[in-house]
């Protein structure tokens, strides 16, 4: 202890002290050091994971809230609740108690709807993630594994969104556990087993599932979603983030903001806010109002029964798909919705699974590592095949509201269902092939995507109006190389170390873009039969 | 620090600004971070405490903004949760809470801390080819010792293959009650069921009026989801609907399993005008006269048909169990009888 006199350290020594009263215990400083130094990429698109993780969070404490409450058990009961259209008909508990979580407990709605909004989000957030992987080419060498456990997870978050939107036992979810029968009966051989296996029984079951989803939603899928994303984030944090080309931007490189304290500040903002518009959103916009639908009675049916979105493709395809039904060996049957419902997501799994893989035996690129991020406009052929598959899965999720669309547009259902059925296959094909095209324009053309610059109408003393062009703002033609120059990709390490601005260049420190009006004056290459390509202001530095 | 330690491939470091005064050698694998330890001493210069905004007062007053507003909408929250709630008060309330926080800390990580763009090496992945060697020898060690004794590894193979056949089993079995059996094959009709409501009680043969619908169930079983069946009063006297079907229909009544064969769900929208029948799930429509084939959709085979009696004491009773399995297709499922629809029917 110092005496009374001593002047009082700085925040900085005692700061210093506490870092190395840690490292005398865990001796952590050097490991400590570099991860508060980490640098992280300022592109907003690398909030579209951190949105997916937050969610997941948001889920727990939402749904540690929920399970205090609710009733696993498909055990009728007579409803005596607070709300009268219910009282006196025969519910399952699951139901009951969801109504009651409704209605009686307090704050409880709002937990319950935040909860629906966040396994929404959640998986929405994790496709647009996907999106961005796919079409930026950050799933190549060395993050092909990370992108699988990302997949990985996708397929958790969608099945154990069904299995939570299963759980309150009310009038549309079980037709939905109906239809997931249904699809289970479908797979050859193992079928019937399996059906009989998860549901005990034959449909309806003797009431085991929802205990079993119970288990399913709440601990065992949620523990192997942890699991996976902290093995995600830690590839993630050794492999480090990808990032788009730009000035300064190398192979070798990372460029942004170090994670203390800017990135922690920031990405603890971004959580609350997340937060604050699921609470939005639970609070404000209703979502699954199971008290209208009533307990399940499988002889019931309650109309416009749709699932929660990302389950829409399968029921697009349900519905699109001809009446197939196949007879094997005249003894055994492949039913129909086996094609729609199991051979189409087996399809996009694995195809997604090896995409890797199977560009890079087009491309040839694996002998390398890539850590710069592709525009899409510059890979014309992965992005025009991406977004025409993507179309094509939009196709499906549109075709699951085919009733919908009848009767808004007042057509009849069979063309409506025709119209569906020779879109979802053609549309994509223009589509892709149109979005190649636009590429192949795009990364042919000048200064395209680039910051446009304005015009100013100046007005002369005598009344008459000029334009001029604007005066060039800071960071107008900060570059990017143009994508076909990435010599980093192809250098090696020593060579292109050298690009970089060191701190004894000139004497001037190595952050860069801290004076971006002296950036303009990179000189870009002519290329492009002789069209001048300005360089482009790098991504994110906003 | 020991900066002697670190140069080498892989070494993970910033060379950022403030850190490095000592400049690096460019040819080098890596920059150096010999100054990382008097970086801290002259932070005063280092870049990475420079804020990005020009007037950082203005930034300061949004950021505390912010914050009051999340301590204000918070006590309103307790406030509002104290008198009992509401669900569109709590979710606002909440929603500014937590927003006023993000949207303040954000705000202060954007505008008030120090902004790149900052510039890290990245470690090549891969290590010099000494290590890799010497990793994959200390990793085959294990394979040689494996290889060295095999018949223990086949045997201990063996014995893990024989544990997990013989583990699952009984972990499976216990999951299965009960086994499925013939129970897809088979509804709980059997000759002379009466046919109940929901609640029960039996149908009598002047209950439904023309144009009437009705969801029956075996008696004994009212309510079961494999056994529902729609009972439809589509004419007064009795109709054919398919060869063989002749005595099926007394007083115009028509059974069918309500289980559409497309996925299962409930077939039980009747349209009256045109004798159809519509499932909501995926909108396959069946055409009842003719069998209940069907005729739009995804459904592949036509509803099951229930042969219906009056034995004169004016209930309505079932002459046997649906000829074929109901609801949907399984793998088992012996197709012979009406895989196809029979397409000559739709002339009737
Ligand atoms: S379940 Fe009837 S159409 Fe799909």
């Amino acid at each position: 202890m110092k005496s009374r006199d001593a002047p009082r350290p700085s925040l900085e020594d005692r700061t210093v002290e506490l870092a190395r009263w840690t490292d005398d215990r865990f001796g952590v400083a050097k490991i400590g050091k570099t991860a508060l130094n980490k640098i992280f990429p300022d592109h907003w698109s690398f909030l579209l994971g951190e949105i997916a993780m937050y969610t997941f969070v948001i889920l727990i404490i939402t749904g540690i809230f929920l399970t205090l409450f609710f009733v696993p058990s498909t055990h009728e009961v007579i409803y005596h609740g607070s709300y009268l259209p219910l009282r006196g008909q025969r519910v399952s508990e699951a139901y009951q108690s969801t109504v009651d979580i409704s209605l009686n407990v307090r704050a409880g709605l709002v937990m319950r709807q935040m909860h629906h909004w966040a396994a929404d989000i959640f998986a929405a957030a994790v496709v647009v993630h996907l999106c961005r992987i796919f079409f930026t080419g950050a799933f190549r060498r060395p993050r092909e594994l990370n992108y699988m456990i990302g997949l990985t997870m996708l397929i958790l978050v969608i099945v154990n969104g069904f299995i939570g939107y299963s759980l309150p036992d009310d009038q549309i979810s079980g037709a939905g556990l109906r239809i997931a029968f249904s699809i289970f009966l479908s797979l050859p051989i193992i079928g019937t087993w399996g059906a009989f296996l998860l549901w005990g029984g034959n449909f309806p079951g003797n009431g085991d599932i929802i205990p079993r989803f119970y288990s399913l939603h709440i601990l065992i899928i949620p523990a192997v979603i942890a699991g996976l994303l902290v093995a995600h984030l830690g590839i993630m944090w050794h492999q480090k983030h990808t990032d788009f080309p730009g000035k300064e931007k190398t192979n070798r490189t990372v460029v942004g903001s170090s994670f203390w304290p800017t990135y922690v500040a920031k990405t603890t903002g971004y959580f609350f806010i997340i937060f604050a518009g699921l609470a939005l959103l639970g609070g404000l916009f209703q979502i699954n109002p199971i008290w209208l639908y009533g307990s399940y009675e499988p002889f019931k049916v309650s109309y416009a029964v749709q699932p929660d979105w990302y389950m829409g493709w399968l029921d697009g395809a349900l519905r699109i798909m001809p009446a197939w039904e196949t007879q094997f060996a005249g003894r055994y049957l492949i039913s129909a919705p086996f094609y729609p419902a199991v051979v189409l997501p087996g399809l996009t799994f694995t195809a997604l699974y090896m995409w890797p893989f199977i560009e890079a035996r087009f491309t040839k690129e694996n002998r390398m590592e890539h850590h710069l991020l592709d525009r899409p406009r510059d890979r014309p052929v992965r992005t025009g095949l991406g977004v025409g598959v993507l179309s094509f899965y939009v196709m499906l999720f549109l075709a699951s509201s085919t009733d919908v669309l009848a009767n808004t547009l007042r057509v009849s259902l069979n063309g409506v269902l025709w119209t569906f059925r020779i879109g979802t296959p053609t549309i994509p094909i223009v589509v892709g092939l149109a979005t190649y095209q636009i590429c192949k324009e795009l990364s042919r053309a000048p200064g395209a995507g680039l910051r446009k610059r304005s015009n100013v109408v100046v007005r002369s003393a005598e009344g008459g109006y000029t334009t001029v062009p604007a005066n060039i703002r800071p960071g107008d033609f900060e570059g990017e190389p143009p994508p076909e120059s990435l010599p980093e990709e192809a250098v090696p390490r020593g060579a292109m170390g050298d690009r970089r601005r060191r701190p004894d260049e000139g004497g001037e420190e190595v952050g860069v873009g801290v004076d971006r009006t002296e950036a303009t004056a990179v000189t870009p290459p002519r290329r492009f039969g002789g069209f001048f390509r300005p360089w482009h202001r790098p991504a994110g530095n906003s | 620090m020991s900066p002697g330690g670190e140069d080498e491939i892989g070494s993970d470091h910033m060379s950022t600004g403030g850190e490095n005064p000592g400049g690096d050698n460019p040819g080098g694998a890596g920059s150096t971070s010999t100054g990382s330890g008097a970086a801290t001493a002259t932070a005063v210069e280092d870049i990475r405490l420079e804020i990005p905004v020009q007037r950082p007062r203005r930034a300061e007053n949004f950021v505390a903004l912010c914050f009051v507003v999340s301590v204000l909408a918070t006590i309103g929250l307790a406030i509002t949760y104290s008198l009992g709630g509401q669900v569109q008060a709590e979710g606002a309330l909440l929603g500014l809470g937590l927003g006023g926080m993000g949207v303040g800390v954000a705000a202060w990580g954007k505008y008030l801390m120090p902004q790149g763009p900052f510039v890290e090496d990245r470690h090549e992945l891969p290590k010099p080819e000494s290590d890799r060697r010497a990793f994959g020898a200390a990793f085959s060690r294990g394979s040689v010792a494996v290889e060295r004794r095999g018949f223990l590894g086949k045997l201990l193979g063996a014995a893990i293959g024989v544990f997990s056949i013989v583990g699952i089993f009984p972990f499976l079995r216990s999951l299965y009650n009960p086994r499925p059996g013939n129970a897809l094959d088979f509804t709980f009709f059997r000759r002379g069921s009466r046919l109940v409501r929901i609640d029960g009680r039996p149908v009598m043969a002047d209950d439904v009026d023309v144009g009437g619908v009705l969801t029956v169930f075996p008696e004994g079983h009212a309510g079961d989801a494999v056994s529902q069946t729609l009972l439809i009063r589509a004419s007064s006297v009795p109709i054919t609907t398919l060869p063989g079907r002749e005595t099926w229909s007394p007083h115009g009544y028509l059974a069918y399993s309500k289980l559409c064969t497309h996925a299962g769900c409930p077939v039980s929208l009747y349209q009256q005008q045109v004798q159809q029948l519509l499932c909501p799930c995926h909108q396959s429509v069946f055409t009842l006269l003719n069998g209940a084939r069907p005729i739009f959709g995804p459904a592949p085979r036509l509803l099951p048909q229930l042969p219906i009696m009056d034995n004169g004491d004016g209930f309505l009773r079932a002459q046997s169990d649906f000829q074929e399995p109901v609801g949907p297709g399984f793998w088992e499922r012996n197709t012979s009888t009406t895989l196809n629809p029979p397409k000559t029917a739709a002339g009737q």
